[in-house]
């Protein structure tokens, strides 16, 4: 008896607290673990404060792999949340499935919301761009590579200056070998740093068909000349000690922060673990050039994710959505964001704000993702990929690389390689989504 | 009139065999006609478009010369990790049956690794042997052999078998235990009186006693290092590298979990299946024929 009281106390509760405020939930399913899912949670709480027509729930729901499956899965059985991160790999899938997803731009037009795409970092946003110029998803945590130095190592090496070129990279890493070190520089993320952004960097095409952006039929050509001959180079300093292979993703972190290697590429965004983890002065400049293959950088590519919102709900749903995606974009949360994170800014007016709050000069090095980012006009090369079944592809090149590193393989035999099972998985994937 | 009264038309046997059916219905003929239906068709992965297809899924395994290969590892390992767990526990048996002291904390101690998840067997065995940070690497490098099963995928079966087996030792090594045991002892008794070594009677009256018990342990093994290794191959390797030590049902999982792609999943789950049946029947069928009771 006392136990139905109670439960008639709880649930007549419950109802009055619905009653009173009749907010509508938005479902918001992400990927962000540790100290940056608590970002994400003072960023919902925020805009919660900030507004009482709509509550944000944010939901961690594994890896990025993890979220996209969990929201596929929940999609089928029609239990879809509002909104989910999925990481870049992604896109042309999300994109392919024109039922499933509401694209941004549509979603504000049909919301009557202002929304002025120009405000967005042309780099960031036209990964997410159809060819017509809109916008699918919202950026939310987009890095791009940049090449991180152990500055205390690079002057007891007597080195003055960040190497700019490849060439620079190979003296640079045989001097700290000479100073006493035992690894010159390791990368991690290889496909995204070693194949996409080095094309991207240089000007060539990753595949065809504008790296997949003006069709489904596209295919693989990053077994070039430019790509074999650097990597061929790269596994052939092995044996000196210039490069040392740490891993796949960020796997190789510590051979930098235990001051292992004196050189490290890989994603502006470790920014917050370098300052945690390494107790040496560090600093960060652009992506090496390949002298012998372009005579100037062009721009980089982003990795990272972006919210996609997903149809099926209800239409009060979506102002909120809208209304999120509005906050979400605003100078203050993106800085707060880029500061916070080492992820770049989503608009310009978040990098001028960081500016302003004196943000790059208290730490310099930190606007290098954003100045390769913007270095020049994208170009299709450089706009970004749109490759279906991604996701299993980088784990292809994954392999391939690692027989390259591990002696198996040559860079032609391993590049080769990698683009016909690439192309298989495109054929595929072109033949699940005609 | 007897025989009406005792065999009479009655719904009792049918209610009383109903859970079992129901739970056979609901839990295993359900999913495995799912899989059996979603192995026929082609799907993007939200399911917005699907076709039927035949048997293109399958088709296109059997062209699949990584799908292949995982099948050739899949045998190999299977063989190789239930060879060794059974011939170590065995071993072991056969020397815990003659120890006299101390044999209760002896037993007890084997049988400790049964106990441990297979994702923290596979963490500890990680531990122990990371190229940059494990005590067993770290003792290879100092005798000059540089470990590195990130890159050498020799090294990485070898470490997936080794960690696979030791899980399974203790397992086996109960059914030996408790087999040997229940050896009436005059046997080896007049066999002791008669002259036999230990060896001799070892193998002449131990091991075709043991018999029924190897034949059901086969079974298990085997069934165990197709299926249950999953969690200590996605602790361990993830099947890297370059798919080294991608067994068929971490490649089920990949493909279904990871890659999203239900047919091509769904299909090598149907192919799985149907291994386990053809397995159990050649089995059931002529080995056990041949073992002595």
């Amino acid at each position: 008896m006392r136990i139905s009281k109670y439960i008639l106390g709880a649930v007549t509760a419950a109802s009055f607290a619905s009653g009173a405020f009749a907010q509508t939930e938005i479902q918001w399913w992400h990927a962000m673990g540790g100290a940056n899912g608590e970002r994400v949670d003072k960023i919902a709480a925020d805009f919660n404060a900030s507004q009482s027509d709509y509550v944000v729930v944010p939901s961690y729901k594994g890896n990025y792999t993890e979220t996209m499956t969990a929201a596929v899965a929940a999609f089928r059985a029609h239990e879809q949340p509002d909104i989910v991160q999925v990481f870049e790999v992604g896109t042309a899938s999300m994109m392919a499935a024109k039922g499933a997803v509401y694209p941004i731009s549509e979603l504000m037009a049909d919301t009557n919301t202002p929304f002025d795409q120009s405000v967005y970092l042309p780099a960031v946003v036209s990964y997410y761009q159809t060819p017509e110029g809109d916008l699918l998803s919202m950026p939310f945590n987009s890095s791009t590579p940049v090449l991180w130095y152990n500055k205390d190592a690079f002057a007891k090496a007597g080195i003055e200056n960040a190497p700019t070129t490849w060439d620079e990279v190979n003296a640079d890493a045989q001097k700290l070998l000479d100073s006493g070190m035992s690894c010159g520089y390791s990368f991690g993320w290889q496909s995204w740093v070693m194949i996409e952004n080095y094309d991207a960097w240089h000007n060539l095409p990753t595949g065809t068909e504008e790296n997949g952006y003006a069709g489904l039929n596209t295919r693989f050509t990053f077994n070039s000349d430019a790509v074999v001959n650097r990597l061929q180079s790269i596994a052939d300093s092995q044996a000196s000690g210039i490069f040392k292979y740490g891993g796949r993703r960020g796997d190789s972190l510590p051979l930098f922060t235990s001051g292992e290697c004196g050189m490290w590429i890989n994603s502006s965004a470790y920014y917050g673990s370098m300052v945690s983890q390494a107790d040496f002065a560090f600093g960060q400049t652009m992506m090496p050039l390949d002298t012998d293959v372009a005579s100037a950088p062009q721009n980089s590519i982003i990795g990272g994710a972006t919210l996609w919102v997903l149809r099926g709900q209800d239409e009060s749903h979506y102002k909120g959505v809208a209304e999120f995606m509005k906050y979400l974009s605003t100078p203050e949360v993106q800085a707060w964001w880029h500061q916070e994170t080492g992820y770049v800014p989503i608009t310009t007016a978040a990098s001028d704000l960081s500016r302003q709050q004196g943000f790059y000069d208290k730490n310099p090095g930190t606007d290098t993702a954003i100045a390769e980012l913007s270095l020049n006009t994208p170009t299709a090369n450089s706009r970004g990929l749109r490759f279906g079944n991604f996701v299993q592809i980088r784990d292809i090149i994954n392999e391939e690389m690692e027989s390259l590193w591990a002696g198996d393989k040559t860079a032609r035999q391993a590049m080769d390689s990698a683009v016909e099972r690439g192309n298989a998985l495109l054929a595929k994937f072109e033949k699940a989504n005609k | 009139m007897l025989k009406r009264v005792h065999f009479g038309p009655s719904i009792l046997p049918f209610l009383l065999v109903a859970p079992q059916i129901a739970v056979t219905l609901v839990f295993f003929m359900w999913p495995a006609g799912q899989a059996l239906y979603q192995s026929f068709l082609m799907e993007d992965m939200f399911g917005l478009s699907t076709e039927f297809v035949w048997f293109d899924n399958f088709k296109a395994l059997f062209a699949d010369p990584y799908y292949l290969g995982a099948f050739k590892r899949t045998a190999f390992f299977s063989f190789v990790v239930a060879g060794l767990a059974m011939s170590v526990a065995l071993m072991l048996a056969a020397m815990v049956d003659r120890i006299v002291k101390g044999v209760f904390t002896y037993r007890t101690l084997l049988i400790w690794p049964y106990a441990v998840a297979p994702v923290i067997a596979g963490a500890l065995w990680v531990f122990m042997f990371d190229p940059t940070l494990g005590i067993f690497a770290y003792a290879l490098h100092t005798i000059g052999y540089d470990w590195n099963h990130k890159l050498n995928g020799n090294e990485a079966m070898l470490l997936v078998i080794m960690a696979a087996t030791w899980k399974q030792i203790a397992y086996n090594f109960l059914f030996f235990v408790a087999a040997i045991q229940s050896i009436p002892k005059p046997l080896i008794e007049a066999a002791a009186i008669d002259g036999a070594g230990p060896f001799k009677r070892f193998w002449t009256i131990i091991f075709p006693l043991i018999t029924p018990t190897m034949f059901f342990l086969v079974v298990v093994n085997i069934v165990y290092a197709f299926f249950d290794t999953f969690g200590i191959i996605h602790a361990i390797t993830q099947g890297g590298p370059a798919k080294a030590t991608e067994i068929l049902v971490y490649k089920v999982w990949y493909d279904g979990a990871v890659a999203i792609d239900l047919g091509s999943s769904a299909a090598q789950s149907v192919i799985l299946m149907a291994i386990v049946i053809v397995m159990t029947v050649v089995q059931f069928r002529y080995i056990e024929r041949k073992v002595e009771y």
